[in-house]
């Protein structure tokens, strides 16, 4: 659509601006203060310069929460974007069926997070949950406050079944957007179930595939309520990932200045992730007309 | 030659069918497990293993309906997440209508730049947040988590409306400001009724995300606004955790999205993609 060029439209955008500034930038300006400053208590700071950011540099720790996040991110990725694509193509296309399914399917997405760990960590447990129990009774050792693969396995399928809906969705709409008269070509063409999902349908979904993958990886890199109520990021450090590590070094031990330096890093990371996604996404909406 | 493809059609149904019908007993297994122990008593969760309860109990559900400190945490969870409806609503309809409708100097900076919020990690957030309210002596109330979601919630809110705002031909707007229409009187009479269901869809949105919402909401109350997630923390007792009430806590969460998931089902996608499908 062509628009005018309006500066007056900047008193409607106002209330949006003091608003976000008042949640985001005072508070990350506070950061940006605790990461070059040291106290010794008494609300004394002094001038650190960037001590924080080259000990956190240094820091196995940090280093380690983000190796995991990594590689959680790149797991859930590998299994959540294939299996939502190909739950996709299953989906029936109208009428009753595809209203059902798309209910239930949506239904793990509007689960408060937390419940989304509370449900797995009962459904997990040997004495009284559904899967431990069958698991145990099958004879397999599977104990996730213990073992480490136990945990991983844990977190990774209940991510899976939190987030693999919204992929099945994201895709299935564009799916829905492909006319008739492709299929019918390609029935003319004969061509093979394969070949139709590799010429006609794949093309048509990389926009919103896109999108699908930048807010999966995004919000997994984000995660936290789901892998803290489960295993509290245990055993041992296994699954503390990002997010997880901030929390304990800022509010767990108040150690401020190396807290706000990684934060910032932390922020950094998504905030360059960000323009990615922006700029897909508006290539995109130009490719499309919009 | 039509009966081969007539059967190959229906194989096919039913290849698509086992499919989604393994596809979403993955789905409803964990939730129905969740529901069922909630339905049972504690001595039953316990001490034998059954697949649906034998002693069907509603104790768990009265317990919570009838105790104050638990179900003044859904009060708070409501009050907050009604607040941070109305406020990220009110400052996005303007907004979104300026992004769709009119280019000016820094509107494609500013946009990418209430994205970010969205992208914002909460735990970055979380310390700054916990020492910004308590300065200001908002520490524990309603107000304080509503504009803290806010982070979220307003990029998403002036996102998704602008999606919506773009179907609404142009003309519309040059006609009535031509009838003589001022514009407060043309946003409210004219362009918010057309707009009702991109409203509406974007309602449910911030009512969502709000509600899942934990760390945030629970590092910035402690007892007056604490919501029903940090509540459920509390089950944790002498005795052990009582299985039967955090079962019941937990179904009562997923409520208000059953309740409205059929209204929104064409929609969900659209929200959740910052309304870019």
């Amino acid at each position: 659509m062509n628009k005018t060029v309006n500066q007056k439209a900047w008193f409607l955008i106002l209330p949006v601006l003091v608003l976000v500034a008042f949640s985001a930038v005072i508070p990350l300006m506070t950061v940006v203060n605790y990461s070059v400053q040291d106290t010794f208590g008494n609300n004394q700071f002094f001038w650190a310069g960037i001590d924080w950011f080259r000990e956190m540099m240094d820091s196995e720790r940090m280093w380690d929460a983000l190796g995991r996040q990594i590689a959680f991110s790149a797991i859930i990725l590998a299994i959540e974007i294939p299996l939502g694509i190909f739950v996709a193509l299953n989906m029936p296309k109208r009428g009753f069926w595809a209203s059902f399914c798309l209910v239930l399917m949506s239904l793990p997405l509007l689960i408060p997070w937390n419940v989304v760990g509370t449900i797995w960590q009962i459904f997990g447990r040997v004495d009284i949950g559904l899967l431990g129990y069958t698991l145990d009774a099958m004879g397999i050792d599977y104990n996730y406050t213990q073992n480490f693969y136990a945990a991983w396995i844990t977190v990774i399928v209940m991510d899976v079944w939190h987030w693999t809906s919204l992929v099945a969705l994201l895709a299935y709409a564009g799916l829905q957007s492909i006319p008739d008269a492709y299929y019918q070509a390609a029935k003319i063409d004969q061509a093979s179930r394969w070949a139709v999902f590799r010429f006609i349908e794949l093309p048509k979904i990389t926009g919103v595939l896109m999108i699908a993958i930048l807010l999966r990886f995004m919000d997994s890199f984000m995660i936290y309520t789901e892998p803290f109520v489960v295993t509290g990021g245990g055993p041992g450090n296994s699954t503390t990932f990002l997010s997880i590590d901030l929390v304990k070094m800022a509010l767990g031990q108040f150690d401020l200045g190396p807290a706000a330096a990684f934060s910032i890093m932390y922020y950094l990371v998504i905030l360059l992730i960000s323009y990615v996604f922006y700029t897909v996404m508006t290539n995109l909406d130009k490719r499309d007309g919009h | 030659m039509s009966v081969s493809v007539q059967k190959r059609g229906g194989f096919r149904i039913k290849g698509n069918a086992i499919v989604m019908g393994l596809y979403l007993l993955f789905l409803l297994l964990p939730i129905y497990w969740l529901l069922t122990m909630s339905l049972k008593t504690n001595t039953e969760i316990l001490n034998t293993f059954t697949l649906w309860p034998r002693d069907l109990t509603f104790d768990n559900y009265l317990t919570i309906l009838t105790d104050a400190s638990w179900y003044t945490g859904y009060l708070n969870s409501m009050a907050y997440v009604v607040i941070n409806m109305v406020i990220s609503l009110a400052v996005a309809l303007p907004a979104a209508y300026a992004f769709s409708r009119y280019t000016f100097l820094g509107d494609k900076h500013l946009f990418f730049w209430l994205l970010t919020n969205r992208m914002a990690p909460p735990a970055v957030f979380a310390l700054p947040f916990f020492q910004l309210y308590s300065s200001v002596g908002l520490f524990d109330t309603h107000i304080a988590v509503a504009l803290a979601h806010c982070l979220f919630n307003v990029p998403l809110a002036v996102w998704i409306l602008e999606g919506f705002m773009r179907g609404v031909p142009k003309e519309i707007d040059e006609t009535a400001y031509i009838d003589g229409y001022s514009f407060p009187r043309f946003f409210i009479r004219i362009f918010t009724p057309l707009v009702a269901s991109g409203i509406g869809v974007t309602a449910f949105f911030l009512f969502m995300f709000s509600w899942v919402e934990l760390l945030l909401s629970r590092t910035l109350t402690s007892v007056d606004a604490k919501p029903i997630a940090a509540t459920m923390t509390r089950t944790v007792g002498a005795a052990g955790i009582d299985w039967g009430v955090l079962a019941a806590a937990g179904v009562l969460t997923i409520v208000p999205g059953a309740l409205v998931i059929y209204f929104v089902r064409n929609y969900i996608a659209k929200g959740f993609a910052l309304g870019r499908v």
